[in-house]
């Protein structure tokens, strides 16, 4: 088999086993893969950025909470129907992505990652600062009557798992399209060693802008999805510690691999679940996989599986 | 109270922030200056200061002055021995790569909080100060008679604050000498200027690296204890100071300390002041905003000299 097809098989099997799944397991495990789904549309966002282009951003927490209040606010503020709704949070990740995009891209390395840093934060201040529209800390519900899509309610088991399947395969199917382009292949390049790809006459400035603006438009639909399937928006999902959970999502499944993120947000799920029902520290974990991560598996999972045994893996 | 007063009790609380800013942000800019990594966990070491001066207070009993002096030689010593074990174990591993140390430092971030939240729990809780005198303060007015001295209701100080002050001047005249007057000072700046020469001379990188890293910890737990009894020991408390350390590295120009110190001043002082008369969470909306700016337009800071 070529690789391409190598690949296609690959990716289709993954969707495949998804389907499977919600028949397989029971409802509370179902329920999980969802949320798992959602999230890992979000990891793979972030992955477009850190696994494929090389650039750590430390704030992409603030795209996520743009789709998401993108969404639930023309929804609950403007009473928008819900596709339109669902465009504006798309739109308002995309417009943040691409100004964070032109002034952050000004740095480098450890700068960059501390000027992304320093704009989530400010973006999570101002969700604080208009409290009396966002609701602070405490965040607002959507109502079960506002969460219908062509007359189908969205808060029922079966219509939430496929909703967030469907999400999940449409973005998970054009990253891997995109990373197959000439497009992705020149990010890798940029990742890899930036001076050459700019002596090659690529004009890494565009690429680099390109890849922020697609990574913060797939994190802004994970966070538009999260709160249009799981009816919920607050000023959590703005918090550092969401910006710290997709770097540990995509190290441990593995950067630069296109079903790394689905793996370490699928890991790191069940772990924080099981750990969280053992103690109220259940952060701890994340800490201990994060410093154990980056000390002997910088890779992640897949990609120790690419170094070992597939070194096709996409 | 007026105008003049108030300015002059807000300028007293800022100088207090300020003064316990310059220590932690010298931590984190002696670490970065000499190993070129950022340190994510620096606000849990000062948040373990804390802790640990709460512990050993209230282990010792008897005059709260006993207890404090006890913690403040007990915390930073400590703290500063943990920061030294986890840069052996973990950043030596990592060979002091920038981008994954930030990660590695980041995930020590969480181990320290969240241990402490499993063991010291998630309650505030108070250390005595050594000693408490309220100070009133009198304010000068041009009247009919001159100029004339009166006691406005309301602005006082306590000596501890002032003491505060001193204590972190002395510190950082003590750490100015540590760096330039003596053999351990010149190690450690001969490894800033170089690492690997460093090395070619037989000066031990490793340990100094150790030392440094340490250091710098335990100059944020000194912060910490000496701003305890004003503010209370929590799991976490380190988070504020840790922005606030990034900002002032940041501005002062990375790695200089004199421009660490400068900035420190200037944003503490700052910081006081504007949450006294402003919203702080509009003070920080446009502090934060403010400093990502100065990094996409100057990346060495506006002290700093060009960027390496």
């Amino acid at each position: 088999m070529t690789v391409r097809r190598k690949s296609a098989t690959l990716h289709l099997s993954v969707l495949a086993a998804l389907v499977a799944l919600f028949f397989i397991l029971p409802p509370y495990h179902s329920g999980n893969l969802s949320r798992i789904m959602v999230l890992a549309i979000y990891a793979m966002g972030f992955n477009i950025l850190f696994g494929y282009t090389g650039l750590l951003s430390l704030g992409h927490a603030m795209f996520f909470a743009a789709g998401m209040y993108g969404f639930g606010l023309s929804i609950n503020l403007g009473g928008a129907p819900l596709p339109v709704a669902f465009l504006i949070g798309m739109a308002s990740a995309t417009a943040l992505a691409a100004v964070t995009g032109f002034l952050a891209l000004r740095t480098t390395g450890v700068a960059f990652m501390i000027v992304t840093l320093m704009f989530a934060q400010t973006a999570y201040l101002v969700v604080l600062y208009f409290g009396s529209y966002t609701r602070g800390d405490e965040g607002f519900v959507i109502q079960s009557a506002e969460r219908m899509i062509f007359g189908i309610d969205l808060t029922t088991e079966g219509a939430r798992y496929v909703t967030a399947l469907l999400l999940f395969s449409a973005c998970f199917l054009a990253l891997a399209r995109v990373i197959g382009s000439p497009f992705g292949r020149t990010l890798v390049a940029i990742r890899e060693n930036e001076e050459r790809a700019r002596m090659l006459g690529y004009d890494t400035g565009v690429h680099k802008l390109k890849a922020m603006i697609l990574s913060g438009l797939i994190s802004g639909i994970a966070g538009a999805a999260y709160a249009m399937l799981f009816g919920y928006v607050g000023a959590t999902f703005a918090t550092v510690q969401y910006s710290i959970f997709p770097l540990l999502w995509v190290l441990l499944g593995g950067a630069g691999t296109t079903i790394g993120p689905l793996l370490g947000v699928f890991f790191m799920f069940y772990l924080i679940d099981f750990s969280s029902s053992v103690t109220t520290a259940y952060m701890l974990v994340a800490g201990v996989v994060l410093v154990l991560l980056t000390m002997f598996a910088p890779q992640g999972l897949m990609g120790e599986m690419r170094k070992r045994v597939f070194p096709w893996l996409p | 109270m007026e105008f003049g007063p108030h300015l002059m009790l807000a300028s007293l609380e800022g100088a207090v922030i300020a003064s316990v800013l310059v220590l932690t942000s010298m931590g984190l800019s002696i670490v970065f200056g000499v190993m070129r990594v950022v340190n994510v966990a620096h606000g849990e070491f000062y948040m373990l200061g804390a802790v640990l001066a709460w512990y050993v207070t209230s282990l010792l009993g008897g005059h709260p002055a006993v207890g404090f002096v006890a913690a403040l030689v007990v915390a930073p010593l400590l703290v500063g021995l943990i920061a030294a074990l986890s840069d052996r174990v973990i950043l030596k591993h990592l060979k002091y790569d920038a981008d994954r140390t930030i990660v590695a430092t980041i995930g020590l971030l969480y181990i320290i909080q969240q241990t402490t939240l499993m063991t010291f729990g998630p309650d505030a809780r108070p250390v005595e100060p050594p000693f408490n005198h309220r100070l009133a303060l009198p304010w000068f007015e041009f009247g009919e008679g001159g100029f004339a001295m009166y006691w406005p209701w309301g602005l006082s100080t306590t000596s501890y604050k002032l003491f505060v002050i001193a204590a972190a001047a002395v510190v950082l005249v003590a750490l100015w000498l540590l760096i330039t007057r003596t053999k351990i000072g010149l190690i450690m700046r001969a490894t800033q200027q170089d690492s690997e020469t460093a090395q070619a001379f037989g000066i031990p990188v490793g340990r100094v690296y150790s030392m440094v890293f340490g250091l710098g910890a335990a100059l944020a737990a000194l912060g910490a204890v000496l701003v305890v009894p004003i503010q209370q020991a929590h799991y976490l408390m380190g988070a504020d100071p840790l922005l606030l350390s990034f900002i002032v590295v940041i501005i002062g120009g990375l790695g200089s300390l004199p421009g660490t110190v400068v900035a420190a001043l200037l944003i503490g002082m700052s910081d006081g002041i504007i949450s006294v008369f402003f919203s702080p969470t509009l003070a920080k909306i446009l502090a934060t905003f403010l400093v990502a700016m100065v990094l996409v337009w100057r990346p060495q800071g506006l002290f700093g000299r060009s960027a390496t």
